[in-house]
Formats: structure tokens, C-alpha cells, sequence
């Protein structure tokens, strides 16, 4: 394992440095310390290493992250994994706004809670939270799933696309065009496998599911004449 | 962009180190704001019935001494004043109204910061370690302060543009954001009587929080309004004679973070800016919830 001190090394080192594994695999597992609350810490990484930050990061930690497993032993700032492509991200704390946002594929584990805007306009992304989740979550999200074991804040899912979303405890509200869907056993069974994956140790029969009423994005042909 | 950052002492053995304290989180919010810098401090608490003022010149080398000879000629009392760079603090046993009066006929270039018994208002342009350095932040003891970092959107980098902004005897405002409707509000405040020496959006809410209270709000109150009134993007701090309070606008675009130990509460707009206190690796860490009010005080509102 390979040890980065940020108070003796440079944001951008540590990133060429996970960079370069893509190139010339020479180590697969780091420990970063004292991040800080530094900004991009890990982003960008092109290869399966698994890194460990010992503490609290900044803005958009482990964001553009490939096959890498990102574990951040303490709270995030705004973006994490934002445009996540594959991997696997997990926080031990609380993520700021926006975490997963844009996201393509890939897993974001966030034990604590996450604020507002959570995997605002999510593309493939599998999100489990832990905790509850701020305002206006899932906005425009297109694909993927969002997992959450606490409540969700106002506006849930407006203007979903195709977004399936499962919500143990109560939705503040709903946004536009999103609603209560039924749970059906396929939804049960995914949800197992998200809720298994992400260690959490609830009973998926406990969730709700929301989903896109696809009354927004569809054009209807009805209205062709207006345009 | 813009940063902001406070820090409220809860245990007074660290009364001391204030300064010492806050200079390292002001100058972590540096890349939020290199236009100016400011904070307010609240500490040497004057006796009831004195005032203490903080003034600030466009000069550097003004000559604060003859202006407190007249001062004192004109108010027909003694006074106690320190120089501190381009400000002075002055300390006078006399109504409030009488020395802004006074000072207003002796120095009308010279500009009111603040006044009430215990805040301190030093500001000015140039990056957040040129003003630490300048006012000798490291150096300075109280019980609590706030502070900002500008990169101005709205208004000219200039010394009163710059954070903090007073908003009454003791209190003061400091702002993450921008207000989109500060013209009409202006105007409005203006009717009401509330002066106006910028085109600062900020101002426009320290003045707004001024008339409400005037009105007979408390601070709750004056927010709850201020939440209403208010249209655009702000995370507050607002420093009071007792403590501090924080408050973030319902869509919450603007950050903050707030962190409690036993020791202290701190707020920042990053957690990089809280990094450097002391125990803050088993601090209680937290982003305040949209439109809701955050307050530390010695006493209640």
C-alpha cells in the first residue's frame, strides 16, 4: 500500500499519481491522509485501485471515477462521483449537494446523509444512502437507481426520466411528473441485490417506489399542431 | 463566489487565542474571495452607557489624533481610541447619535463601521492575508467573530463594499450570493428612512435587517421576514453582541458548513476553512438545512 500525506504532497500529485496506474499498473492500494477538506481528491482515475481517504474531502471527490473503489472515511463536499462512469464510491459521513450528480454506471454508497440536488440528473448511477436525502433529489435523473433508507426532502424526482427511486421513510413532497409507483417482486429483487451491495441491513418490503408518470418528456403527437 | 466564516467560542480559556484561531480559517477562503476581506470581532466589551465606534479613512496616514482633540472639544468629554492601520477604535461615554453628529461636521470622509459596546468592524480591499496582516487579526481576543472573503458579482471592490456589513448597534451582516431583487428593495428601504452608501446587494440586506429591527422584530423575526423579502441566493452570518447566527435561503445553492465541540461552534462556506481548529477531527460536522435559523448566544434571541 502506498501512503499520500496531502500536508506533504500536492492535490495534483496525488491524482498524477493515480493517473499513472493506468499507464503502468505498479500499485493497487493507497491511503490518502490528511485530506482536509481538499477539492478533487481521486478524480478522474482510470484503473481498478482501491484508495482510502482518511478524513473529510472537499468538492467532487472521486468524480469521473473507472473501476476504481473509492472509500472516504469521513464527509464529502459538494459533487462526489459526479459523472461516475464505473467503480465504486463509498462515504462513511455525509455528502454535500449534488453527489452522483450526471453520473453514467458505477455504485455511490453515502452511510450519512446526502443534501440537496442527490443524483440531480443521474444517468445510470446505482445510489444508496443511508441516511435521508435534501431538496429536489433526482432532478431530470434519466437511468439508474437511488436508494434511500431515510426520508427525501421536497421535490423528489421532478421532471424524472427513467430513474427508479426507493424511499424507506417519508417523501416531503414530490416533484413534477413524479409519482408512486406499485412494488412489484422485480423491484423487490433489485432492491435486495442495491440494499446487499451496499451492506445495508434493511427489508426491502419496507420501501416505497417512485417513478417517472413519462407525462413531460414524451411528445404526444396531440399536439403537433402547436408547434 | 465569496466566503464566509465564523467561529463562536463556547469555552472563555480560548478567549485569548480568538485571533489566532480565525486567521487560518479567513485565509483557507482565500480562493472564494481574493477582491477584500473583512471580519467583525466582538470582545472589550465597553460599560453600559459608553459606545465604542470603529472608523475607518481612505487614508492611511490619517491623523486620527486631531480628529479625537475637536472630538472631544466638540462632546465635552474625554475619550479612549486606538489607532489600528486605516481604522480607529474609539470608546466614549456619550449617546451615539451626538458623536455620529459630531463626527459627521468634524471628518465627513471618514466612514462609521460599526458601533455598539462590544463588535468591531475592520475591513478593507486586497487579499484575506494583506487585511489579517494589516489589522494584526493573529493578535486580537474576543468572544466570537465572523468574517468574509469578496470576489465580487454585483458591486465595485472597494473598502465599503467590502464584508462585514453593520446593521445595528452590535450587529452585523456577512453574505454568500447574491440578491436579485436589492434595487427595488433599496428604493423601498429608502422611503422608510434606512441610508445607503453603496450599490452594494448586501448592504441592501444589512439595511433591510436594520429596518426590521427597528420595526420591533427580534433577529428570528427579522429573518422569517427576510426570508420572504429576500429573492436570490444567500447564506448569511449575522454577528450579534451574544453570539452568531447562520441562515441559508430555501433553495440552499450556497454552501455552509457548521462544526460543535465543547470548545467552540464554527461555521464556513468549505470545510477546508474549519480544518485547521483545533479538536475539529471529533467535532460534530453539519450542512445547515435550507431557510432555517441557526443561533449561538450566550442568552436567548
Amino acid at each position: 500500500m502506498k501512503t499520500i500525506n496531502l500536508t506533504e504532497s500536492t492535490v495534483r500529485d496525488l491524482n498524477q499519481a493515480l493517473h499513472d496506474q493506468a499507464r503502468d499498473l505498479r500499485e493497487r492500494e493507497w491511503l490518502v491522509t490528511h485530506p482536509d477538506g481538499k477539492h478533487n481528491l481521486a478524480v478522474g482515475i482510470n484503473e481498478a485501485l482501491s484508495i482510502d481517504i482518511q478524513g473529510h474531502a472537499g468538492y467532487y471527490c472521486a468524480g469521473m471515477n473507472q473501476k476504481a473503489s473509492v472509500t472516504v472515511h469521513g464527509n464529502v463536499g459538494v459533487g462526489v462521483a459526479e459523472n461516475m462512469m464505473s467503480g465504486m464510491v463509498r462515504v462513511k459521513g455525509s455528502a454535500s449537494q449534488s453527489a452522483g450528480a450526471t453520473a453514467h454506471g458505477g455504485l455511490l454508497v453515502i452511510e450519512g446523509d446526502a443534501g440537496a440536488r442527490c443524483g440531480i440528473s443521474m444517468k445510470g448511477v446505482d445510489i444508496v444512502v443511508g441516511g435521508s436525502i435534501g431538496h429536489m433529489s433526482c432532478f431530470m435523473a434519466q437511468a439508474g437507481r437511488l436508494v434511500v433508507c431515510g426520508d427525501a426532502g421536497d421535490a423528489l424526482g421532478d421532471s424524472l426520466y427513467e430513474t427508479r427511486i426507493y424511499v424507506k421513510g417519508s417523501v416531503k413532497s414530490l416533484g413534477s411528473d413524479c409519482i408512486e409507483k406499485e412494488m412489484r417482486a422485480e423491484h423487490l429483487e433489485e432492491l435486495a441485490e442495491l440494499l446487499n451491495r451496499a451492506g445495508f441491513d434493511e427489508d426491502p418490503a419496507s420501501f416505497k417506489r417512485y417513478g417517472s408518470a413519462r407525462q413531460l418528456y414524451n411528445f404526444k403527437v396531440d399536439n403537433a399542431s402547436a408547434y | 463566489m465569496c466566503g464566509i466564516v465564523g467561529l463562536y467560542l463556547k469555552n472563555p480559556a480560548l478567549e485569548s487565542r480568538l485571533g489566532e484561531l480565525f486567521e487560518p480559517m479567513l485565509l483557507a477562503m482565500t480562493g472564494r474571495g481574493p477582491d477584500s476581506a473583512g471580519f467583525a470581532i466582538y470582545g472589550d466589551e465597553v460599560n453600559e452607557g459608553w459606545v465604542k465606534l470603529t472608523l475607518q479613512s481612505g487614508e492611511v496616514e490619517y491623523d486620527w489624533k486631531t480628529l479625537m482633540g475637536e472630538l472631544e472639544g466638540c462632546l465635552g468629554c474625554s475619550l479612549d481610541w486606538f489607532r489600528n492601520a486605516s481604522a480607529a477604535v474609539l470608546k466614549v461615554n456619550a449617546d451615539e447619535a451626538m458623536v455620529r453628529a459630531a463626527l459627521k461636521t468634524l471628518a465627513p470622509d471618514v466612514r462609521v463601521m460599526s458601533a455598539g459596546r462590544s463588535i468591531e468592524i475592520l475591513k478593507g480591499m486586497g487579499l484575506p492575508a494583506e487585511i489579517a496582516e494589516r489589522f494584526s487579526l493573529a493578535g486580537m481576543k474576543g468572544s466570537h467573530i465572523i468574517g468574509h472573503t469578496r470576489m465580487a458579482t454585483e458591486s465595485a471592490v472597494t473598502m465599503e463594499g467590502s464584508h462585514p456589513f453593520s446593521t445595528g448597534d452590535d450587529l452585523c451582516l456577512v453574505h454568500n450570493g447574491s440578491l436579485s431583487n436589492h434595487f427595488r428593495l433599496r428604493q423601498e428601504l429608502e422611503r422608510h428612512g434606512i441610508g445607503f452608501e453603496t450599490e452594494n446587494d448586501t448592504e441592501v440586506a444589512a439595511g433591510y435587517l436594520t429596518w426590521r429591527l427597528q420595526q420591533g422584530d427580534s433577529l428570528q423575526q427579522a429573518l422569517d421576514h427576510a426570508l420572504e423579502d429576500l429573492d436570490g441566493f444567500f447564506t448569511f452570518a449575522i454577528g450579534t453582541r451574544d453570539g452568531f447566527a447562520v441562515i441559508r435561503d430555501p433553495i440552499a445553492c450556497k454552501p455552509a458548513i457548521l462544526a460543535e465541540t465543547d470548545d467552540y461552534v464554527a461555521m464556513a462556506s468549505e470545510y477546508q476553512a474549519l480544518a485547521s481548529l483545533p479538536g475539529i477531527d471529533k467535532a460534530k460536522v453539519w450542512e445547515p438545512e435550507p431557510a432555517t435559523l441557526y443561533v449561538w448566544e450566550k442568552k436567548a434571541v
